[in-house]
C-alpha cells in the first residue's frame, strides 16, 4: 500500500431502474455525486480531482462523455480522468481514484461511474461486427453460457444451483430500496419456468439492464478523521488482466482472478476469506458466477463452490453473505456495477447498509468486479479500522 | 514524490493503412519500446493503454490491444478512454504509490476507418450540441475566428506555423505530411474551412506509440540518459464553448502552472497543436519564450494518430533528451473540442 492511508468517506447512488426518462446523463451522474458529497460533508469545491468510469461509449452513443460531464461533476479547472476496463471498470475506477490519494497527490477525490442503458441496447452495443475479428453477436450471456456449462461439467453441480442464486439475490434486493429489481414473489419455480436464453441461463438467471450511477468520495487519513460519518478504510487494492483468447487460458477459473485475489488478500492480511470477511460484494451478473467465483476467490476448494451456495452459506443470514445488497442480478448499470460492489462493501463496514446490514465481526468486506471475457479483475478490501 | 523517468519510446504512423489492424500496429511499438527499455517484459510492473472505441466503431478496442502488449502470466493493467498521455499520468501515479517501479504505456488508433472529424463531434453535449453536428474542424475554425476577431493573430501567423511544421516534418520519418514550403506559398492555397486552410489542419493519421517509464532505482540501471518527469499535471475546461474564452486556454495555463512550466527554460516544446492557431494559443498560455523551439518534429500537423498523438509529444521530447541534444523540454497533450482538456509534462536530462 501507498504511504497515505486512504478511506471512503462518502457514498452515493441513484435508485436503479430500466429507464430514467426524467433526467439527462448529466442529471443522472449528479444525483449520485451530490449524495456522496453530502454524505462526506463536502461540496464540489472541496474536491481536488474527479475520476469517471463507464463501459463502452457505444452504450449511450456519447464519445468520451466525461468531457461533456465536466461541468455537471464540478471538474472544471481540475484533473479529470476517464477509466474504461470493460465490466470491471467500476472497480478499477475506484482504485484509480484511491491511488491518487494513496500516492499523496490529492486529498479528496470524487469518483463516479454510470450507465444509462436505456439510451441504447447493450447486447447490440457489445455485438458490433469488427473488421478482422470473428463476430460474436452474442452479448455477454452468450459468451459466458459455454463457460458455465464447462463449470457444471467439471464440478458436477446440480442444474438448480444457478436458480438458487437468482432467488437469493432477488430476495436480498427486497431490503435494498435502491435496487432495480424488486420481485417479492420470486421462488425456484418461477426461475425454472422463466424462458431459456442461453443454456443453462434462464431469463431470471440474468442481470437486468439498468440506468444508474454510483459515486464515492475518497479521502486521505486526515480527511477521513475529520469526516462527519464513519470511514471505510482501504486495506488493499488489486487489478489483473489476461488476454481474451489463447490455448493456455482457463476461462472458467481464470488465473488473473486468482492472482488478483491473492494480491489483495496479502495486502489486507486475509488468510481465510470465508472467515476473515464479514461479507463480500462480488460481480455476479449471471447466477452461476456465484459458485464459480467462490472457487476463484478462494472461499472454498475448486469444485466446492456450488456446495456453499446450496447450503445457504452465502445467504444474508449465512456465515459469509455474498451480495446482501442484491448484487448485479438485481441492479446493473454496467459501468457502475463494479463501483456499486466496492461502495456496498464500504457501506457494510461503515454500518450504513440499512435493512441489509450484515453483523460485523472482523469489520472487513470484499468488493470485486470483473469484465471482458472473464479476463479483467479489480478488487478491494475495506475495513472499519485503519490498516496497520 | 518518487523520481520517475521516461526511458524508452517507439512510434509507428501511416496514412489510411489498409494492411494492418490495431494489434498489428501496437505489436511492433510495444516490442521496440520494451526492448529499448532494457527491462524484460515480465519485469515491467504496470501496463496501461489509451484508445477510443469510436475510432474502430465497436466496443472494447483496447481488449485486442492486450494481445499485442503481452498479458500472460496475468499483468497489473488498466486503460483510459483518453489520449495515452493520460495513461502515462496514471502509470506515474501507480509508481508514486510504491506498488510498482516501472510501467509500459501505449496508445493507438486508426482514424482513417471513419470520417474522424465528424465522429469526434459525438464528444459534445449529446442534447444541445451534437444534434447540430459541428465537426471537430468546424469548432476549431470557430476558435481561430475568435483569435482573429481579437486582432492579435492573422492568417499569416497561421501560415508561418504551418510552413515551419511542414518543413520540420521533412526530417521526421513518422510524419505523414511534409514539404519544403514557405508561408507565402501556403497563403496562395485555398481556404477550406474558413478561416483555415488544409495546411492548418492536422492530417488524419493511423498509428500507435509506446513508452516505458521507471522509478529512479530502475531507470539509473537501464538507461544512460533518462528523461526525468519534473512535473506533470492535467486540467479540463467547461464543455460548452459558449461559456469559455476561446482566445486562451485556462486549463493549459493551470496545468502548466501546476507542472512547473512557468519557470520556462525549455529547449524544446512539443505541443499537441492539431490546428495552426492551437500552437499560438498554447504558446501564450504556457508563456513559452522565443528561445524554445516549438514542435521540431513537425508536431501534430505532420502526423496526428489520435489517442497516441499526445503520448508521442512526450516521446519526442524524451528522444531528444535521450540523444543528448537538449536538456529540458515540455510536452503537451490535448483532447476535447477547442482544446478542452490539456496535459503538461516537463522532462529534463540529468
Amino acid at each position: 500500500m501507498g504511504a497515505v492511508r486512504t478511506a471512503v468517506v462518502g457514498v452515493g447512488q441513484t435508485r436503479h431502474v430500466s429507464a430514467r426518462h426524467d433526467v439527462s446523463i448529466a442529471g443522472l451522474v449528479r444525483e449520485a455525486a451530490l449524495e456522496a458529497l453530502e454524505d462526506a460533508g463536502m461540496d464540489f469545491g472541496d474536491i481536488d480531482a474527479v475520476v469517471v468510469g463507464k463501459a463502452p461509449d457505444t452504450f449511450e452513443g456519447v464519445l468520451m462523455p466525461e468531457l461533456y460531464l465536466a461541468d455537471a461533476l464540478g471538474a472544471v479547472g481540475k484533473p479529470l480522468l476517464r477509466v474504461h476496463t470493460a465490466g470491471s471498470v467500476g472497480g478499477s475506477t475506484a482504485i484509480v481514484a484511491a491511488k491518487l490519494v494513496m500516492a499523496g497527490i490529492h486529498k479528496r477525490v470524487l469518483t463516479v461511474s454510470f450507465e444509462k442503458q436505456s439510451e441504447s441496447n447493450a447486447t447490440w452495443g457489445l455485438s458490433v461486427s469488427m473488421p478482422f475479428t470473428a463476430p460474436l453477436v452474442a452479448g455477454a450471456g452468450g459468451y459466458f453460457a459455454p463457460l458455465i456449462r464447462a463449470y457444471i461439467a467439471r464440478s458436477g453441480a446440480p442444474r438448480h444451483i444457478g436458480h438458487l442464486v437468482a432467488v437469493k439475490d432477488r430476495r436480498a434486493a427486497l431490503r435494498n430500496p435502491k435496487a432495480h429489481l424488486h420481485l417479492p414473489d420470486i421462488d425456484l419455480k418461477t426461475v425454472e419456468e422463466s424462458f431459456l436464453l442461453w443454456d443453462p441461463l434462464r431469463y431470471l438467471d440474468t442481470c437486468p439492464s439498468s440506468d444508474g450511477a454510483m459515486a464515492l468520495v475518497i479521502g486521505a487519513e486526515d480527511v477521513a478523521d475529520a469526516a462527519p460519518g464513519p470511514a471505510a478504510w482501504v486495506h488493499g487494492t488489486a487489478m489483473r488482466s489476461e488476454p481474451t483468447m489463447f490455448a493456455g487460458r482457463d476461462q472458467v477459473n481464470p488465473q488473473a482472478g486468482r492472482d488478483c485475489a491473492a494480491d489483495v488478500y496479502a495486502q489486507a492480511g486475509i488468510t481465510n476469506p470465508r472467515e476473515d470477511f464479514d461479507c463480500a460484494e462480488v460481480y455476479v451478473p449471471f447466477s452461476w458466477y456465484e459458485p464459480m467465483w467462490l472457487e476463484n476467490l478462494g472461499f472454498c476448494a475448486e469444485g466446492d463452490g456450488w456446495k456453499l451456495t446450496e447450503a445457504g452459506v452465502t445467504a444474508p443470514d449465512g456465515d459469509i453473505p455474498w451480495n446482501p445488497s442484491g448484487g448485479v442480478l438485481s441492479s446493473n448499470p454496467i459501468g457502475a456495477s463494479g463501483m456499486i460492489r466496492f461502495g456496498e462493501a464500504a457501506q457494510q463496514v461503515r454500518e450504513r447498509a440499512g435493512d441489509y446490514q450484515v453483523p460485523l465481526k472482523t469489520g472487513l468486506a470484499l468488493g470485486h468486479a470483473y469484465g471482458g471475457g472473464s479476463q479483467f479483475f479489480s478488487m478491494w478490501v475495506v475495513g472499519n479500522r485503519k490498516p496497520e | 514524490m518518487r523520481d520517475v523517468a521516461v526511458i524508452s519510446f517507439a512510434q509507428e504512423t501511416a496514412v489510411k493503412d489498409r494492411e494492418r489492424n490495431e494489434v498489428e500496429f501496437i505489436s511492433p511499438v510495444v516490442r521496440d519500446a520494451v526492448a529499448g527499455s532494457g527491462i524484460a517484459r515480465h519485469d515491467i510492473g504496470f501496463t496501461i493503454s489509451g484508445s477510443c472505441d469510436y475510432l474502430s466503431g465497436g466496443p472494447f478496442t483496447f481488449v485486442q490491444g492486450l494481445d499485442a502488449a503481452g498479458a500472460w502470466p496475468p499483468v497489473k493493467e488498466s486503460h483510459v478512454e483518453m489520449d495515452a498521455a493520460w495513461a502515462l499520468y496514471e502509470a506515474w501515479v501507480a509508481i508514486q504509490t510504491g506498488d510498482v517501479d516501472s510501467a509500459l504505456i501505449y496508445g493507438f488508433g486508426k482514424s482513417s476507418l471513419t470520417d474522424i472529424h465528424e465522429v469526434i463531434t459525438l464528444q459534445t453535449d449529446p442534447y444541445t450540441v451534437a444534434p447540430l453536428w459541428p465537426s471537430m474542424v468546424d469548432l476549431a475554425a470557430l476558435q481561430a475566428s475568435a483569435l482573429f476577431a481579437e486582432g492579435d493573430v492573422t492568417e499569416r501567423d497561421l501560415a508561418e506555423v504551418a510552413a515551419r511544421s511542414r518543413r520540420d516534418a521533412c526530417a521526421n520519418p513518422f510524419a505523414v505530411v511534409s514539404e519544403e514550403v514557405d508561408a507565402d506559398t501556403l497563403l496562395g492555397r485555398p481556404v477550406t474551412h474558413a478561416p483555415l486552410r488544409d495546411s492548418d489542419i492536422a492530417p488524419v493519421t493511423d498509428g500507435a506509440a509506446a513508452i516505458v517509464i521507471a522509478a529512479a532505482e530502475v531507470a539509473h540501471d537501464v538507461c544512460a540518459r533518462p528523461a526525468w518527469i519534473r512535473g506533470i499535471d492535467h486540467r479540463v475546461d467547461a464543455p460548452h464553448i459558449g461559456v469559455r474564452d476561446l482566445t486562451t486556454s485556462a486549463s493549459t495555463r493551470r496545468a502548466g502552472e501546476e507542472a512547473g512550466a512557468l519557470q520556462g527554460g525549455f529547449d524544446v516544446a512539443e505541443l499537441h497543436a492539431q490546428f495552426s492557431h492551437d500552437e499560438l494559443l498554447l504558446r501564450a498560455a504556457l508563456g513559452l519564450s522565443a528561445e524554445t523551439a516549438i514542435n521540431p518534429s513537425g508536431g501534430a500537423l505532420g502526423a496526428n494518430p489520435l489517442m497516441a498523438s499526445g503520448l508521442i509529444r512526450i516521446g519526442e521530447v524524451f528522444r531528444r533528451i535521450n540523444a543528448g541534444e537538449i536538456g529540458r523540454g515540455l510536452a503537451h497533450a490535448t483532447q476535447g473540442p477547442c482544446l478542452q482538456q490539456n496535459l503538461v509534462c516537463i522532462l529534463e536530462g540529468e
